[in-house]
């Protein structure tokens, strides 16, 4: 199976690569329009700011060739984000694959730390994503933005306010936290991505 | 809430190998860290960090190839610090893998360098590392390189600035508790905890579980980092968050 990994100017790009490495996939990193149309699923990572990464993509002509993918796409943290209609980061206007608007957490008290930092619970999970995932297993997250629930929602978290941890749409998958640094439970979760991606092959 | 308390063991790195010390000097060997790193990833560590302690230029590579090896080993986030300078020097980090970086002299004497990280890469990445030591005249003083040089800044006020120019955490030593293995700094840390709007994490002081249910607790700190205590199996991660959720604690298992 050919799996790409979009390059473009997030950070931690490889860190997702290697944990398909440790899955025994080889992925192909690359910003190249027809590598990414012709792969069997494609990864869209990172860690970054809304308008700069939203920049690069539309200045690579990545943005019109994200949104046309057929295949399974999984967007990660600010992949998923940019995946949505708008980021108040940067007053950013995103992809707009989910017509939901990504918010910045208003903390209304001290004890809720900006960003949103380390190992939360998943919950409400509904999708094969999550195919023997358990209630409350733990992921981790580290974001400042997030997606309020929608109908897109197929798992959530609580801080502050119950939020999104992940989406899905036709195609298209997307979690806020990060799978390749979220342990066993992370490298799961990715296997499963990559299982709904083997069986559309 | 349901954000974990994380704990967090640190490996000092020189010349590839970790080491330990008691108030930061007489360092001991303790093993490979790629290794030691794993297995504290399989023991459910929450997160991982690698101070480089030599930190020569001529060294500089050895570390760099270290944390290639860690990021394609290990899948929990991982921190990195030591020698860490300029905008570059971050870069190199991230692009060998690494999840965070973490400053520490570099940001005393350039300030400047949080605001540049968390612009270039988010604040997330952008861990400012603070040893201080509490003094006579009951005042906190921040020290530079590994604590050998006393700095006049204080330590609230300079916490402070470290958050306002947008550092994600901060990771705060007490020197006075480094080693000594009678807890950590607790009325230090629940001043920086609930005065500033970033996570704090505890180092210095750990010696028995207790000691990690109290900096939670207590000190409210949102993260502990502990080096001695498990790199010679004197607590057990398993055990320790055991223990932890046992008492109430909301971790990890």
């Amino acid at each position: 199976m050919k799996v790409a990994v979009i390059k473009y100017n997030a950070g931690n790009i490889y860190s997702v690569v290697h944990g398909l490495n440790r899955l025994g996939i080889e992925p192909n990193v690359t910003d190249s329009i027809e590598e990414i149309q012709y792969s069997d699923c494609v990864i869209f990572p990172g860690q970054g700011e809304a308008s700069k990464t939203m920049n690069y993509l539309t200045s690579h002509k990545l943005d019109t060739v994200i949104k046309g993918l057929k295949q399974p796409v999984l967007g990660i943290c600010i992949g998923m984000q940019l995946m949505c209609s708008h980021s108040e980061e940067g007053n950013t206007t995103c992809l707009d694959i989910f017509d939901i608007p990504v918010k910045r957490f208003i903390p209304p008290k001290r004890s809720f730390k900006i960003p949103h930092m380390g190992w939360d619970t998943l919950n409400e999970m509904e999708s094969p994503l999550f195919a023997n995932i358990k209630e409350n297993s733990y992921v981790y997250f580290i974001h400042s933005y997030y997606v309020p629930v929608n109908k897109y929602t197929i798992a959530q978290n609580d801080y502050i306010l119950p939020f999104s941890a992940a989406l899905h749409k036709d195609n298209f998958y997307a979690t806020q936290f990060h799978p390749e640094k979220s342990g066993k439970i992370g490298e799961h979760i990715l296997q499963n991505f990559l299982d709904i991606a083997k069986e559309q092959c | 809430m349901s954000l974990a308390k994380r704990i967090i063991p640190c490996l000092d790195v020189k010349d590839g190998q970790t080491v330990k010390g008691t108030n930061f000097i007489n360092l001991r060997q303790a093993g490979d860290p790629v290794e030691l790193g794993k297995k504290y990833s399989d023991d459910n560590a929450d997160e991982l960090v690698f101070l480089d302690i030599t930190a020569t230029h001529e060294k500089r590579k050895t570390f760099t190839d270290m944390v290639r090896r860690v990021a394609a080993k290990v899948s929990i986030p991982f921190t990195v610090g030591g020698g860490i300078n300029e905008l570059k020097d971050v870069d190199i980090m991230l692009n060998a893998g690494a999840d965070k970086v973490s400053i520490n002299s570099a940001s005393v004497r350039n300030p400047q360098l949080i605001d540049e990280i968390a612009l270039h890469f988010g604040s997330q990445v952008c861990v400012v590392a603070i040893d201080a030591k509490l003094e006579d005249d009951g005042i906190w003083y921040c020290y530079l390189n590994g604590g050998r040089i006393k700095t006049e800044r204080k330590l609230f006020e300079w916490a402070k600035e470290v958050s306002d120019r947008g550092a994600g955490e901060i990771l705060f030593t007490s020197m006075n508790h480094d080693g000594v293995k009678h807890g950590y700094a607790n009325d230090a840390l629940k001043k920086l905890s609930t005065t500033l709007p970033i996570p704090i994490i505890a180092s210095g002081g750990a010696g028995c579980m207790q000691d990690f249910k109290d900096t939670f607790t207590l000190g409210e700190s949102d993260a502990a980092l502990a080096a001695s205590v498990f790199h010679y199996n004197e607590i057990k991660i398993p055990e320790l968050k055991q223990y932890l959720k046992n008492e109430g604690i909301n971790v990890r298992i």
